[in-house]
């Protein structure tokens, strides 16, 4: 089990938090621009990295809060973990 | 070098010359320069994919590169279960496509992949869990494939061990039960198909990792850099599994598919107890005995993307917790040791088969948490398609395209399942 440095709370087992998958995807500002190659790229394409992966957690069963994480999916080792609105460290 | 053909009399024949008769299963050959189409991917699939290729489509100057061993990923990491009573009918003609292909595996490989359709039983816990394996099997049944409704009786009937009492926190309230489904040997699928490819002049290629992809001026493949050295070839068929989307983005083309860990586990061994297979997609339990007498059970995947073939103990305890109380009599069984493997997930959890927008580049992957049971329907018509350049009609609705069409089959909703 992982243990995982909520920005709000410190560390605490895995099974306090959800996960939400890659981190800094921004809804498009104008979604009617967009075509249905690029509409299909923010819903469905993700980098799914083999090494560091930005990635949103949230401490579902504690703060509740959101928050962004950077681990390395080879190791399963966090980097670091930065609240939402912060970039990456 | 032919096929060594085995059988009751080459038994008795090397029994009786001390078994000094045996030749190796495949080669181990060097890499050729070019090849007419390169595999990546060793497994079940990128095997089956080759084999299907030499022995229906005449493409034998083939290989399969394989940056482990055969039978060292998830062919050999799953639960072995297979099944076709999946929802859309999409889904429904590939999966039983492959069950019918696993009916005469055996005979057609010349190799005992022990498929033993001992039926699949899927529970039900709750109303709505009935009612969707109702719709499931209805829909099965439309599409002349074989699924009943028991009643929580007849289930127990059918697997002795289940208990079906009303006072535990999932009562089972009555099951599906698809006869031909069941299992088989996951290496023996592996080394099968190694066997019969190579036996028709497929190079398998181990310890052959793909470092890169080259493409041309136009943009179509033209070679794959690897750990032992550059093959050119101008048709690849990438058949990854967990790693395809760190494949595939070394031609540029990101795909819908996130990697996740699977864990299962296996009980120490002890005499046939469980007669067939049972599901419960509700409480994420899954289990059958192996011949070997150990019971395999699956659980669910970990919540977070990870290559690491390992996953955390809660979730092989949740499992667990539901196995105990299914099954009372198991409660005292130590388990012997459990692994995971990496899946390849896609968004309506159904495979991506079919062409990749760089010419030359064909992907088959997005098997998800249940391609085991896929394997030769899904080999099948991937060599089809490599070989004819468009997709086979079965495997033509799997296409990449389907995200950007909103064509989703989405069997995520249909199983139920907690992703």
């Amino acid at each position: 089990m992982l243990l995982i440095h909520c920005p709000y709370c410190g560390e605490r087992p895995e099974i306090e938090f959800s996960y939400g998958g890659q981190a800094h995807l921004a809804r498009p500002a104008r979604p009617a621009d967009l075509t249905d190659d690029e509409w299909a790229a923010h819903l469905y394409l993700r980098d799914n990295p083999r090494g560091l992966h930005a990635e949103r957690w949230r401490h579902v069963r504690g703060c509740g809060r959101f928050f962004n994480a950077l681990r390395d999916t080879t190791t399963d080792r966090f980097a670091g973990t930065y609240k939402t609105g912060e970039s990456a460290p | 070098m032919g096929r060594q053909s085995w059988s009751g009399l080459s038994l008795l024949w090397q029994s009786l010359s001390r078994h000094r008769g045996w030749r190796e299963q495949w080669r181990k050959p060097e890499p050729k320069p070019a090849y007419d189409a390169v595999i990546v991917g060793g497994g079940g699939h990128g095997l089956g994919t080759a084999y299907y290729l030499a022995a229906e489509h005449g493409l034998t100057n083939v290989a399969v590169v394989e940056k482990g061993w055969i039978g060292g990923g998830n062919t050999g990491r799953n639960t072995t279960i297979i099944r076709s009573n999946y929802l859309f009918d999409e889904s429904i003609a590939i999966y039983d496509h492959a069950v019918k292909m696993w009916e005469t595996l055996a005979q057609v490989l010349n190799y005992n992949v022990m498929y033993s359709p001992r039926g699949v039983m899927m529970l039900a816990h709750t109303v709505h869990d009935a009612q969707m394996l109702k719709r499931i099997l209805h829909a099965n049944r439309a599409n002349g494939v074989d699924n009943e409704w028991l009643s929580p009786e007849e289930a127990k009937a059918f697997c002795p061990p289940l208990n079906i009492g009303t006072d535990i926190r999932y009562p089972v309230l009555g099951a599906t039960l698809q006869r031909r489904g069941g299992t088989a040997r996951h290496d023996a699928v592996a080394w099968g198909y190694a066997r019969a490819a190579d036996a028709l002049g497929v190079d398998i290629l181990e310890n052959c990792e793909v470092t890169g992809i080259r493409r041309d001026a136009g943009g179509a493949v033209e070679a794959l850099e690897t750990t032992r050295g550059l093959i050119r070839t101008r048709r690849v068929g990438v058949v990854a599994a967990g790693n395809s989307s760190v494949v595939m983005r070394m031609a540029g083309v990101r795909l819908p598919l996130e990697s996740f860990p699977l864990q299962a586990m296996v009980s120490e061994p002890v005499k046939p107890v469980f007669p067939c297979v049972v599901m419960s997609n509700a409480i994420h339990a899954y289990i059958s005995q192996s011949d070997k007498g150990e019971l395999v059970i699956g659980a669910g995947t970990d919540a977070y993307t990870s290559y690491t073939q390992r996953g955390a103990l809660h979730v092989d305890m949740h499992t667990l917790e539901a196995i105990c109380e299914l099954f009372p009599c198991f409660r005292r069984l130590r388990m012997l040791r459990n692994w995971g493997g990496i899946v390849d997930v896609t968004p309506d959890r159904s495979p991506v088969i079919g062409t990749t927008p760089v010419p030359g580049l064909f992907v088959n992957c997005g098997w998800g948490t249940g391609g085991f049971k896929a394997t030769p329907g899904s080999a099948h018509v991937f060599a089809w398609t490599l070989a004819k350049g468009e997709p086979h009609p079965i495997a033509a609705p799997f296409s990449l395209e389907r995200f950007r069409d909103g064509r989703l089959i989405d069997e995520a909703a249909a199983a139920g399942v907690a992703h």
